[in-house]
């Protein structure tokens, strides 16, 4: 117990990262069966309004923050030392931190469903209810006097931190940690897509970090930021959050390409085809991303030539994403093919994504956009990239790397019920949302008439969802079933016949990954190519004595710190902050002088 | 702690740095982008001109500036293994850095005084919360020098730990680059 909370090895991080945020995944989807339940029906009597509220908030938050992202933090810090032939992490501690003032950002967010009672409201939970982007001013303390949006903006506060401190430390071990020989553009596509998802992770969480202080402020000291009684602007709010909030959305898809680029070659036994390509359109949607973020605001109105611009940026990210689309198609092309799990996954990623691609393409269009803004149709959008494109990225990705993470191969017919359940659901979930938005059905709406007539269709929705929830059970119980990793090397090391250096380990992989360092010849390490030979196994004994880093107490005495400075914040109790504040002084320079080889 | 070169031929710790600075300058980016998005909106005074004293801050900035020569001069000594040196330069760039904040206080208070609170208007609002950011980011900078100068006194900082110095002066000059921007933006175009 002691040596999992004191842990600094990327291993044991990554299953942390992984069990916490699987947790904060069926959380966030109950608060989707909710929502669900409610609008199954016209007049839908399930839940209050303002409930159904707190629902919605808590869903986007919870699913973008402390599941997706999490998520990916899981891979990441599994598989990326391995890919490029690292014992560790470039900064152990630091990545134990990030794991930590996650989990204590995401325990302080939750909390607030039980602690209504405290602050002498009515109802047992104070849960912010503003929605995922807590747009001004729904979020004043004019129309939002109670604690719930306090607590949504410490704790996504909390969450950045968590964020920008991986971010450095993947940038690092990505670009300072690789083996020798490893050469940039021998990096495997998942640890490529990871570097570009960092470095939009350290660009755009500022952003998010300015606009939250600044909301934090009118909250809290009365300043009029995003009051426009005192003369500010409540678009500013927009342009900040989306600044920040476009990138976002390809923090959380490129992993999700990334993995699929490792997931097609192996199964395909083929290289993926145009690896150059595929790297090179990987960092183009990282610039890019960065120039459509007034997309989202359209319906403002922020006049033709910004419309345009904004359009035409939005229409031209279409091309990289489209290019890799052809790539990973071409790789199946003339590939011996296995249908395995992980495949079908990585398949069905394709295909919806494209159809969420495809949707998103009609958003970029502004006359378009004007019908489809704050309606179902982008509620189907978002979904059809949000879960068919990174969630079923991420089974692919937790299919094919399980047997590396914990020496047990996840069940195939289990897999393909989770496959086939979750495929279907989500069809029936989001396909009709795309007709009820366009036939005016607005997004964030507790009840809706019989008369609107999108009863039958909200119905299917409903039965979509409560699949997807089924299927989830389905994956749930698949890792349940042989719940407990095995002794290092004891598992098959390499199931696939994969071709990056993570297969080269045993699996589980040793404590210190590698008995001796791997030289890298080429991109594909471990197959047999016209101009490389495979690498010579490793022996399964290093040589010579390795010393790995221990344990330490600091990370997380560091994190704790964090989320009592907000406790203080929202109950209005300066010795807390203050509390908090001498916790993080303390931790900073326990850590800065504890002896510690990294 | 020792240095060791990575794949790309850079300290870690200095190139995790680098990244953070980079970080750093998208939130910098943000608070003057809101400071000029809100110029001369304000509803009601005291107004920018009314009450910025440019001299005053010139003092201030010229103040800054030198601290950064001080830490050059810290950095290069420390790199020698000049610990006399090291040891006075780095105090006087924490003791520049700190008149620098007093400046500040005395900056605020005086402004308080003349009628710009935080909420009186939103030129009161954009100007304390980016030159307070700022101020806390020389804070921090400040306690960093001054925790390397307490190390330097009880010889535990010598050549060896260039690279903590070097990746401090990295920031405090960082921390100087900005103000200089916000001096710019805030005081001489007003």
């Amino acid at each position: 117990m002691k040596s999992w909370i004191t842990t600094t090895d990327h291993k044991r991080i990554g299953l942390l990262y992984f069990w916490t945020a699987f947790a904060f995944f069926l959380i966030g989807g109950l608060e989707a069966l909710v929502i669900r339940a409610q609008l199954a029906r016209p007049e839908g009597v399930g839940v209050s309004a303002e409930v159904f509220n707190q629902m919605f908030t808590m869903h986007g938050t919870t699913m973008v923050f402390l599941a997706l992202m999490p998520l990916t933090a899981s891979l990441f810090n599994f598989i990326i030392p391995l890919q490029i032939g690292a014992r560790d992490v470039a900064f152990p501690r630091l990545n134990a931190f990030s794991y930590w003032v996650f989990v204590l950002g995401g325990v302080f967010l939750n909390a607030s469903f039980f602690v209504g009672p405290l602050f002498g409201t009515g109802a047992l939970s104070v849960a912010p209810d503003a929605g995922w982007f807590g747009y001004a001013n729904l979020t004043s303390r004019q129309y939002s006097p109670g604690p719930n949006i306090d607590f949504w903006v410490l704790g996504v506060q909390i969450l950045g931190v968590a964020s920008l401190a991986a971010g450095f430390n993947f940038i690092v071990t990505i670009l300072n940690m690789r083996a020798p020989g490893m050469r940039m553009l021998r990096v495997p596509v998942f640890t490529w897509m990871t570097l570009v998802t960092q470095f939009i992770v350290i660009t755009a969480f500022p952003v998010i970090t300015v606009a939250l202080v600044l909301l934090m402020f009118d909250r809290f000291f009365g300043t009029h930021f995003f009051v426009p009684a005192g003369g500010g602007d409540p678009i500013l709010w927009q342009h900040l959050f989306w600044m920040f909030g476009h990138p976002e959305v390809y923090i959380l898809i490129l992993p999700a390409m990334g993995i699929v680029s490792e997931v097609l070659p192996t199964f395909s036994r083929k290289p993926l085809f145009g690896y150059i390509v595929v790297v090179y359109s990987g960092i183009l949607i990282g610039f890019l991303g960065w120039g459509v973020w007034s997309h989202h605001m359209f319906a403002v109105g922020l006049g033709p030539i910004a419309d345009s611009v904004f359009a035409g940026t939005t229409m031209l990210i279409a091309i990289p994403t489209g290019v890799k689309i052809f790539n990973w198609i071409a790789t199946l092309w003339g590939g011996q093919l296995r249908f395995t799990t992980a495949m079908l996954f990585a398949l069905g990623f394709i295909a919806m994504f494209i159809i969420g691609g495809l949707s998103g393409v009609t958003h970029a269009s502004p006359p378009a956009d004007l019908q489809q803004t704050d309606t179902y149709y982008v509620v189907a959008h978002i979904h059809y990239v949000l879960f068919g494109g990174t969630m079923l990225g991420l089974f692919a990705g937790f299919y094919y790397w399980w047997p590396k993470m914990t020496g047990r191969l996840l069940s195939e017919t289990l897999g393909r019920w989770h496959f086939w359940l979750s495929l279907i659901g989500m069809n029936l979930a989001f396909f009709p949302m795309h007709f009820s938005g366009l036939l005016g059905m607005p997004r964030r709406i507790y009840t809706y008439p019989d008369e609107l007539g999108v009863t039958s269709m909200n119905l299917v929705s409903t039965i979509g969802a409560f699949l997807i929830g089924v299927a989830t059970l389905v994956f749930f119980w698949n890792l349940f079933r042989h719940r407990r990793a095995l002794a290092p090397g004891a598992g098959p090391s390499d199931p696939w016949g994969g071709a990056t250096l993570e297969w080269a380990v045993p699996s589980p992989p040793p404590v210190y990954n590698f008995s001796v360092m791997p030289v890298v010849e080429g991109r594909l390490p471990l197959w047999r190519t016209a101009r490389h030979e495979p690498i010579a196994p490793l022996p399964a004994t290093p040589p010579a004595p390795i010393h790995v880093p221990g344990g330490s107490w600091w990370p997380l005495i560091t994190a704790a710190a964090l989320p009592v400075m907000a406790t203080g914040a929202v109950s209005r109790e300066l010795w807390v902050v203050l509390l908090g504040v001498a916790v993080l002084i303390v931790g900073v320079y326990r850590w800065a002088y504890e002896p510690f080889e990294g | 702690m020792s240095t060791h070169a990575g794949s790309m031929g850079l300290d870690s710790r200095k190139m995790a740095f680098w990244a953070f600075i980079g970080s750093e300058c998208l939130l910098f980016a943000s608070l003057i982008s809101t400071y000029l998005v809100y110029k001369g909106k304000s509803l009601n005074g005291p107004y920018p001109h009314e009450i910025l004293n440019i001299p005053f801050t010139s003092f201030s900035t010229f103040d800054l500036l030198m601290s950064s020569l001080a830490m050059v001069l810290a950095l290069s000594a420390i790199q020698r293994g000049d610990m006399r040196q090291g040891k006075r330069w780095l105090f006087v760039t924490a003791l520049l850095g700190l008149i620098f904040l007093g400046g500040q206080v005395w900056e605020f208070n005086h402004f308080a005084h003349q009628g710009l609170g935080l909420t009186t208007n939103l030129f009161g609002s954009t100007f304390y919360v980016l030159t307070g950011t700022h101020g806390a980011h020389v804070t921090v900078g400040v306690t960093w020098l001054l925790t390397l100068w307490v190390q330097a006194l009880r010889g535990k900082l010598g050549p060896a730990q260039a690279m903590t110095v070097e990746i401090a002066g990295l920031y405090w000059h960082f921390v100087d680059v900005v103000w200089i921007v916000i001096f710019t933006v805030v005081y001489l175009i007003q």
